[in-house]
């Protein structure tokens, strides 16, 4: 079990969450080419390392976090909200 | 007869006998005691078989290693098999059963294997499978069907557990692991620095260690201190978990523990017999202990012999003698402790030191107790099948000894240096690195993990070591917790007066011994000298060929004498052959109390809509789909599902009926930008989609295929009310909300899953508008006023005379002339008694989901059935609904070149040749005569349709209607060789033009 400090409930575990996938990918413009869009859905890189991923707080608060963790030692560097608007709130309201 | 109960001492409570029963005889024994010091006090020697030639196996250990006294424990559904009799406290009226054995573990019939033993080496069953060169596997196969019979462990009850479990969660600043020496240690010093602490204990007892000491010691860990600590440890607030094992490390700091809540108490009352308790601790200190371990000699697995410790421990802490003759064999000091203890209790001991020079003062001491000390020797071959008579000692020259003298005896001890407990730390993937001075594996580094290793866990084997080891970790822990310094205490060293001389097994020269080194699994010495000569080099694969430590004991003994035997087989060293990876559990673990509370609707909930009480006052049928409980049919009497459901399908064709829809996903899209947002998400156009209209849409995921079908209901300029499909609601929800927080955070659109906030009933039939008609003083249903696809919102006008909120649309899912009605959840009753009353009077019927269903299969239209992942908007007739001027989610991907090949297989209908003919959803599409391959396609959906009169069929066939439309194909059944002729039709089977819903 990993624990995740949520932005917004604070530290939780795992089972709080569900995994929504690499965050480092970049979705083309719905009109782009064949191959940005087979890029960007089928292709993925596996790091031995940091990598960036989303985590969805479905027992929480519902939003969606980028959270930066090691895919070795399962170490969490950061945990920001994905939505912009929502983490200058948040980041805002806590100030 | 061999043990007995010696006439004091222990850390037994000699006032309260506790009676059990093992194989149904009547013991007695003594609060305090486990099932194994019991029947040693009784003299009893064989306590368990092995697991595949049947050998007796006695006491070989004092707890968690223990891998010949392994029982079952209760009866019938409360039966636990695989049970250490080394771990378990006896309580008054347990039963206490031997196991892999028949009649009984004493007098075994299956010790027949033992004869064969030749041919049950490592790797037997894995060369069964390629049998006798030359003869095939066949002879091989029927021998393993005998042997399967006979090899085995306990059997589990088949019967459902009556017990329940729970499952609890804490928080604390450190938890120690362990109560021995080193856990109380820091404990302590935590606790004076106001930490919040857990100090978790497997045993019944706290103390660990201190309890296989003389009580009277004197030392700094002696039966005072102990008290006194725990004493102080509770009064500060400290949370003591004894019968508590900490079976797993787990990331972030989390701890799986698991409580033995009941099994000692004799009235369980309520309590869950087991808890299982997931603490998630700031820092974590391991003072796991350390395991003895044996070195092995010719039969060192017969009843008698044991670690030497464990000896120790029947002496010290249950008051019992092991045996009245005793020989330890030892490479290391600390043997030297337990031969005294076996002498100071009144047996005749004889220590056989494997080193040449042994250590002079433990040397002295020992002779001047009595105990003969013999130097430079070592056990070659223990004497007595059923129990130690003798045993043949040799002198030893490094590698070899001759037997050259027997010594009459019934217990042997041996210690050949002890292994450090670093399970847990192991679960987090760190390797511990050998240490050739200790002769043990070492964990150095704990890296990352706010985890610290303390006692003889970390080497520390003495226990002035341990205190001081204990001390030192608190002090680290509090330093990472507070920042606060203090001075750092040094390394404690394990002062042994002479060094340990690694000792693995014993060889005599012109004689093969039978040397065992996981006595459950009867892996041997030359069973691992097998697996390196057949060509298993790495220790995970040598592991696996010859199971060696993967019986319920997990190797904890063994281990290590495998490794080092593997390392010498292929002329390495221990560091270089490494080490194997402990997974959780440490010790096994009930599935039900990992499971805890989460058990039935617990687990798995029940959903109803809000129309359930109304539905059962007519005596309707449920049926599960998911979570939900949906109306399945409404049978009148004597009717079964078919007949009920023709007669409501017929119903709802002939006038009109009524259903429950209120399992519909249900989703708010809000928003200055919900146009944009709705015309990217569906693949046809939502931006000209007027207020007061709603339009089917369809959903493609991103690579393409079809994900989810519904309609959504403009209800101003800027809110739309989605509708989903019942699976979907979450799946659709959660799509949309990855789109809006991650993809597109730009755009101004809210969206709310509003499934359970509203509830509604479709009204179908030609005579809807009669229904309906006057209901809503507030809407018009005319033609005119509410074409196909019209919203309105207003009320609904219930038997009360209140007015209730409803917003309705025009849509058909059955084909004929509907309206879907919702209202908000609390009304949903209101509004299902106002609908049926007037549905009742225009001579309608309430309908469930198989007459729906039947009249869905009947216009064509698609469910989960044929929007399985597989199918794109072509495949299932929709391909016009797939925008060409607009980029929506999903476009791009469905163009590939493979998505849109015009020999995909994609929806027919299918109608049965000869007419009553019946065919399954889920049978092969094959053309006539050519049942062979994967065939054309399948049948996705069925009915039994009355307005056909005939079963007719959704299913999807390569080339589709252009190529197939008439022909006649078969439908294969081939589990239940069944097969049927087919001919396809279009999927429209009834009211193809779509007349009468647009009526």
């Amino acid at each position: 079990m990993i624990r995740i400090n949520c932005p917004f409930c604070g530290l939780r575990d795992h089972t709080e969450f569900s995994y929504e996938g690499d965050a480092t990918v970049e979705y083309p413009a719905l009109d782009a080419s064949e191959d940005a869009w087979f890029d960007a859905v089928f292709l993925r890189e596996n790091p031995r390392g940091w990598h960036r991923e989303y985590w969805r707080h479905g027992f929480g608060c519902g939003l969606f976090l980028e959270v930066e963790r090691h895919m070795v030692t399962h170490e969490i560097r950061s945990v920001k909200i994905a939505h912009p608007g929502m983490a200058k709130v948040v980041a805002e309201a806590d100030e | 007869m061999s043990g007995y109960r010696l006439p004091r001492g222990g850390r037994i409570d000699r006032s309260r006998a506790v009676s059990f029963t093992w194989d149904d005889t009547r013991y007695m024994g003594f609060t305090g005691d486990t099932v194994a010091s019991a029947l040693m006090a009784r003299g009893e020697r064989i306590i368990g078989r092995s697991f595949k030639y049947h050998r007796a196996r006695g006491i070989m250990s004092a707890g968690v290693e223990e891998s010949g006294a392994v029982v079952s424990l209760w009866s019938d559904a409360r039966r636990v098999a695989n049970v250490k009799a080394t771990q378990a406290e006896i309580v008054p009226g347990l039963a206490v059963w031997g196991q892999n054995a028949w009649p009984s573990v004493r007098m075994d019939l299956g010790s027949i294997n033992n004869l064969f033993g030749r041919f049950f080496g490592a790797g037997f069953y894995y060369k069964t499978f390629f049998g006798i060169s030359g003869r095939g596997t066949w002879e091989w196969m029927q021998f393993e069907k005998l042997i399967r019979q006979a090899a085995g462990m306990g059997r589990a009850s088949d019967k459902p557990d009556p017990d329940h479990y729970e499952i609890m969660h804490d928080h604390c600043d450190v938890l120690v692991v362990g109560s021995g020496p080193a856990g109380l240690s820091a404990a302590a010093a935590l606790a004076s620095q106001g930490m919040d602490v857990i100090l978790a204990e497997q045993d019944f007892a706290v103390g660990g260690s201190i309890l296989s000491g003389g009580s009277d010691d004197g030392g700094s860990a002696s039966d005072a201190w102990l008290a006194s600590t725990v004493e102080d440890l509770t009064a500060k607030g400290v949370r003591i978990w004894s019968r508590t094992t900490a079976f797993g490390l787990y990331d972030h700091g989390v701890v799986g523990l698991i409580e033995r809540v009941t099994d000692h108490l004799e009235h369980p009352g309520d309590l869950p017999r087991e808890r299982c308790r997931i603490v998630r601790a700031r820092r974590i200190i391991l003072a796991t202990g350390a395991v003895e371990r044996p070195f092995a000699f010719g039969d060192n697995d017969r009843p008698g012999v044991m670690l030497a410790s464990s000896a120790a421990t029947y002496v010290s802490r249950f008051g019992v003698a092991p045996g009245k003759r005793a020989v330890i064999g030892v490479n290391n000091d600390s043997g030297y402790a337990s031969a005294m203890t076996l002498a100071q209790a009144g047996i005749e001991t004889t220590l056989l030191d494997a080193r040449a020079s042994v250590p002079r003062s433990l040397a002295s001491t020992a002779r001047e107790a009595g105990i003969d000390v013999r130097a430079g020797m070592v056990p070659v071959q223990a004497i007595g099948s059923r129990g130690v008579r003798a045993l043949d000692i040799g002198r030893y020259d490094g590698e070899r000894a001759l037997a050259e003298d027997r010594l009459p005896c019934d217990v042997i001890g041996v210690s050949g240096g002890w292994t450090p407990v670093m399970h847990l730390i192991s679960h987090k993937g760190i390797k511990p690195a050998w240490n050739e001075e200790l002769s043990a594996f070492i964990v150095e580094d704990t890296g990352i993990e706010p985890v610290a290793l303390a006692g003889s866990a970390a080497g520390h084997f003495t226990t002035e070591a341990a205190l001081k080891g204990g001390e030192r970790a608190a002090a680290e822990a509090i330093k990472a917790l507070t920042g606060k310094r203090r001075t750092k205490l040094p390394e404690p060293v394990t002062d042994w007066e002479a060094p340990l001389q690694p000792v693995w097994e014993i060889h005599e020269p012109d004689r093969k011994l039978k040397c065992f080194i996981d006595p459950q699994h009867d892996v041997t010495t030359e069973d691992v000298r097998l697996a390196h000569r057949e060509g298993y080099v790495s220790v995970e694969h040598m592991k696996r060929y010859t199971t060696l430590g993967m019986a319920t004991d997990q190797g904890k003994m063994g281990n290590v004498v495998g490794l080092a035997l593997m390392a010498e087989a292929a002329g390495s060293t221990i560091p270089e052959t490494g080490t194997t990876t402990f997974r959780p559990p440490y010790t096994p673990v009930s599935i039900g109390a990992l499971a805890g509370d989460e058990r039935g609707t617990l687990w798995r909930p029940t959903r109803h809509t809000p129309m359930r009480l109304e539905h059962e006052q007519l005596g309707c049928k449920f049926v599960d789909a998911g979570f939900w409980r949906r109306s399945w049919y409404y049978p009148e009497k004597g009717e079964n599902l078919a007949r009920a459901a023709k007669r409501e399908a017929k119903a709802v064709r002939a006038s009109v009926g009524m259903v429950d829809v209120s399992t519909l996903g249900k989703i708010m899209v809000q928003g200055p930008d919900a146009t944009e947002f709705l015309n990217r998400v569906y693949s046809n156009p939502f931006a000209k989609l007027p207020v007061g209209k709603a339009r089917y849409g369809l959903m493609l995921r991103d690579d393409g295929f079809v994900f989810d079908d519904g309609t959504t209901w403009r209800l101003t300029e800027t809110d739309y009310f989605m509708t989903t499909t019942t699976a979907n609601a979450g799946p659709v929800m959660l799509h949309l909300a990855n789109l809006l927080q991650t993809r597109w955070p730009e755009m101004r659109v809210h969206i709310t899953s509003v499934s359970d906030h509203w509830g509604g009933l479709a009204v179908a039939g030609p005579k809807a508008r009669e229904v309906l008609d006057g209901a809503c003083p507030d809407i018009d249903f005319s033609d005119d006023a509410m074409p196909f696809m019209g919203v309105r919102q207003g009320h609904l006008r219930v038997e009360s005379g209140q007015d209730i909120p409803v917003m309705t649309a025009r849509l058909s899912f059955s084909g004929e002339q509907a309206w879907e009605v919702m209202t908000p959840a609390d009304y949903c009753p209101a509004m299902f008694r106002a609908l049926l009353t007037r549905v009742r009077a225009a001579g309608g019927v309430p309908y469930g989901l198989e007459a729906m269903d039947c009249m869905r299969v009947e216009k064509g239209h698609v469910t989960g059935r044929e929007l399985d992942g597989r199918t794109t908007a072509a495949d299932i007739g929709l391909g016009m609904m797939a925008s060409k001027k607009k980029p929506y989610i999903g476009r791009v991907l469905a163009g590939r070149p493979d998505l849109v090949r015009e020999d995909r297989p994609t929806l027919v209908g299918l109608l049965p040749v000869e007419k009553g003919a019946r065919f399954k959803a889920g049978a092969i599409l094959f053309p006539q005569n050519e049942s062979k391959g994967h065939g054309l396609g399948h049948v996705s959906s069925i009915a039994d349709s009355p307005e056909l009169g005939s079963w007719v069929g959704l299913g999807f066939v390569t080339g589709g209607l252009p190529k197939w439309e008439g022909k006649e194909i078969s439908a294969e059944n081939p589990i239940d060789g069944e097969s049927t002729r087919v001919r396809v039709v279009s999927p429209h089977f009834f009211d193809p033009k779509g007349e009468r819903m647009h009526g």
